[in-house]
Parts: C-alpha cells; structure tokens; sequence
C-alpha cells in the first residue's frame, strides 16, 4: 500500500492543476498582506469603531498573529473549493483516462486502493494548509512583528499575551486540517459517482457553499439544522482564541473559554471522514469497473 | 426691613466667600505637596476590568512630567485604557491654579475622614467641567477624585498610598468609568454560534469599566524625555 501511496502521490503533484490552489493562496494572502501594511491601521481602527466609545487600546495591534488570523477567516472558507478540485478528481479523474480497470488488474485490494487515493489527497491537503501556515503566520510575522494579539468577537474583545498565541495557531491550524480533509473525504466519495471530474467537483463545491450558507445565516429556521452541517463545525478553530477569565475578570494564560466546542466538532468531523470513507470502501469493492 | 435682609446676605455672602478661599488654600496645599515631583517614572501592573474585554494583568511602566504629562505603556504588549487617553496620575488632576475651589462637606472614604472640595475650572475651554475631591486634610492627600470632562464623560479615581505618601503618590489607583454597550456585526466578526445567554448580555451592558493600576516602584525627579510622551 506504500507504493501504491506514493504513486497516487506523485500523480498528484504531476498534475498542473495542483499548483493551481497554491499559486492562488499565495496571491490571496500577499494581497491581504499588502492591503495590511499600507491601511492597516485604518482596517483596524474601522472594526474597533464601536470598542473605541468606551476605551483606546494602544500597541502595534496590526501585528503578524492578528494578520494571520484575518486571513485564516477569508481564507478558510474557500480553501473547501480547492481542496475539491483534486479530491473530487481522485477516481473520476481515472474513469475519465480509461485507467481504472488497468489499475484494479493489479493484485491489489479495493480497500487498499482507495484508501491509498484518499491518503494521498489528506497529504495534498495537509500540504496546503502547511503552505497557509508560512505565508499567513510565518511571512506574517516576518513583515508585521508580533505582539499581544487582539480580536473582536461580537460580543466581546479579547486580549492574548503575545508568548500565548504560537500553541493556538499550533491547534487552529490542526484543527483547520481535519476540516478540510472532511472536504476531501466529501469530493472522494461523490468522485466515485462519476465518470469524469467535473461533476463531483462541482457537487462538492455545490454541497459547501450552500451548508455555508446555511450555517452562516442567522435565522430561527436554520438553526436546528445548522449543528448537523459538517460547516458549522469547520469554524470552530477559532475557539483557540477565544480565553478564560477568572472571578475577577482577569483572563487565564494557556486556557480555552470552549474547550468542549472543540472536542464536540473535532469528534462531528472525524465521523463524517469515517462515514464518508467507509460508504466509498464499501461501494467501490461492489462496483463493476466498466471503465 | 429690607435694611435687615440686605445685612443679611452681605454677611452670609462674605462667610461663603471666606469659606471657599480656605478649600482654595487646602487645594493649594495639595498642590504643592504634588508640585515636589517634577517628573517620575513608575513600575507596576496594570488589570483592565471591562465586562466586554478579556485582557490579561500587565506590567506596565509610567511616565510623569509637570504640568500633567503622562504615559502609560504595557511592557512588550497592548494597552487598554478608557477613552481620551485620561492621566491617571494624581499630579495631573491639578494642572492649573486657575479654579475656584469650593466646599462641599466632609466624607468618609477608606476608613479617612476627608474634606469634600468641589473644583471648578475658570477656563472656559477647559476640557474638565467640575472635579470633585476628597483631601484627606491632614496628611494633604487625595483620597477619591470624581471628574466631569467635555469629551470623555464621568471618571472616577481612589487613591491608596503607602511607602511614597511624601511626595503625594499612590501605591495603588482604581480608575473608574463608563463603558457603552459594544457590538460587533456577525459579518465582520465571522461567527455564526451564539456565545452568551441573554441574561449574560444584560450583564455586559452599562457597566462601570475599571483599570486598577498597582505601583511597584516610583524614580522621582531623575528626568523624563519628551520624547517620551509622542
């Protein structure tokens, strides 16, 4: 199965569009970049505008940690799409070449062959998540310092010490990682559907942008549906920056306020990478590969 | 009569008039007390107290420079302060002798009987409207300040002093104020999970917001740059 995982991933990145995913973050992030060097300040100053009747903060409050994570919150919402273009092209991508039958000639197991492909797509994007980590955090830092970070939430504003922040970005970009191999495991499974890529790319895009929508919208109707949208859980990184305060209202170094959310969600997705991947196991070893 | 009546209010005017000259004194007392510091630089911590802010306890260095310079910087971090970048020092309350100084009885504050001055600016465009103080007359310390600005609403200060109560300055000072209710629209936040019960919004809303700033240690009249409060 080794072999086979390092032939699935080099079939991977042999594929132009591959490249096509990380050129796009690349340009996404410098511009968020660019954009927060030159009007940071006015950016930060437009968000605080409701803050500022009561209080002045004072600091370099535009520093790496806070670039980073604006850019993890446009970001992470369309990374799913990119994710998609190579996860949903995983057995489609074969049945379209004609390849999919010369491949299972082989002696080996369906199992091993699809979990070898999904493996192979997990690593693409873990990859992808690694390449946000140094242009978000890393480049971040190099070009805006580092400080406390400080963020607004909508009810509240919190306030982390700067030595506090790096094993939060640590957990949000892990848990980042199981979101989107959900995404992954989503575009492999509808791949199997279809005899070329288009389709369950599309679907997969389709499917995350209207859970997003549904998770997103803040109204009565949706939201008894929105804790079983595998979206809404794709969020909940940013609980590693939210933190809890003591009976003096002095906030705790190295504490969650929702460590629960976390676990809750990180154990939703896991069972919808599992149920994704086991129904593609099951229905692939019973498929009659015409193609 | 009216002879009588006149008498009257020229002597009961004459005795308000005396009475407010001896709270001017009292203020000028004080304020030489405070006019022995030139300049300081301070060490302490610093803990905002804001219901809508989650901020962790601080060190924090202050710098002091008559007439009423003042800087408050967190070490290697971010600072939370209330509106209008407010001197919280005690040398600052007092940077004019232009006021008229009036008495207002006498109050209790910590356990120190205090003498309730009412201090009014003559300048017109002064920035603070009334400031109220409890001097604790025998020691010519400021106790409690209470103060009424143009811009930046009611703010109060109690004072606590120990080891460098010569000089008129706090071991401890409690900055009270008003804090606005404080939204920020989903859109901008992204967060779509309601975090707080509505009974924990209520609480947020119209509180008093505290910075309670703990002095370690004063360097008193060595020399401050001016540089230092750009």
């Amino acid at each position: 199965m080794w072999k086979l995982f390092q032939i699935e991933l080099y079939k991977i990145f042999r594929r132009p569009r591959t490249y096509i995913a990380f050129a796009a973050i690349t340009a996404l992030i410098v511009i968020v970049q660019l954009g927060l060097k030159s009007d940071g300040k006015e950016y930060s100053e437009f968000i605080m505008a409701d803050l500022k009747n009561s209080i002045e903060v004072e600091g370099n409050i535009v520093n790496g940690y806070f670039v980073c994570y604006v850019i993890l919150q446009l970001l992470l919402i369309h990374v799913p799409l990119l994710i998609a273009l190579i996860a949903g092209d995983m057995i489609s991508g074969e049945a379209n070449a004609g390849t999919l039958r010369l491949l299972l000639t082989k002696p080996v197991s369906r199992t091993k062959f699809m979990l070898a492909k999904f493996s192979a797509s997990a690593v693409y994007t873990v990859l992808l998540l690694i390449w946000i980590a140094i242009l978000a955090l890393f480049a971040s830092i190099l070009i805006f310092g580092t400080d406390d970070m400080f963020i607004m939430k909508t009810q509240y504003a919190v306030q982390i010490e700067n030595s506090d922040v790096f094993w939060r970005y640590c957990g949000a970009f892990c848990f980042a990682a199981l979101a989107m191999i959900t995404v992954a495991a989503l575009g492999f499974f509808l791949s199997q559907f279809a005899e070329n890529s288009i389709g369950p790319i599309v679907a997969t895009m389709s499917i995350i942008i209207v859970f997003t929508i549904l998770s997103t919208m803040s109204l009565p109707i949706f939201s008894k549906i929105r804790p079983f949208l595998f979206t809404t859980h794709m969020v909940t990184w940013k609980e590693f920056f939210d933190i809890k305060v003591n009976d003096a209202n002095e906030a705790i170094k190295g504490t969650v306020q929702h460590p629960e959310r976390l676990i809750r969600s990180a154990l939703v997705l896991v069972a919808h990478i599992v149920i994704f991947i086991s129904v593609s196991v099951a229905l692939f070893r019973k498929k009659d590969i015409l193609s | 009569m009216k002879k009588i009546v006149l008498l009257l209010l020229l002597v009961s005017g004459f005795q308000l008039a005396a009475f407010s000259q001896d709270m001017t004194e009292l203020v000028k007392k004080v304020k030489a007390k405070l006019d022995q510091v030139n300049d300081y630089v301070a060490d302490g911590k610093m803990k905002t107290d804001v219901t809508f802010i989650k901020a962790p306890v601080g060190k924090v260095k202050m710098y002091y420079k008559k007439p009423g310079k003042f800087k408050l910087r967190r070490d290697g971090g971010i600072s939370v302060l209330p509106k209008g970048g407010i001197s919280i020092s005690p040398g600052a309350l007092m940077t004019t002798s232009d006021f008229v100084a009036l008495a207002a009885g006498e109050a209790v504050v910590e356990g120190v009987k205090t003498k309730v001055v009412k201090l009014l600016p003559l300048n017109e465009n002064s920035e603070i409207v009334l400031t109220t103080m409890y001097i604790d007359e025998p020691n010519l310390l400021i106790k409690k300040a209470t103060t009424t600005t143009k811009e930046s609403g009611t703010y109060e200060m109690t004072f606590s002093y120990g080891k460098y109560s010569s000089y008129a300055l706090p071991d401890k000072i409690v900055f009270s104020f008003n804090t606005k209710d404080y939204k920020l629209p989903r859109g901008i936040s992204m967060e779509f999970e309601d975090d707080a019960k509505p009974s924990e919004l209520d609480k947020m809303k119209n509180k008093k917001g505290k910075v309670e700033i703990t002095y370690a240690s004063y360097l008193i009249n060595k020399g401050v740059e001016d540089s230092v409060f750009k």
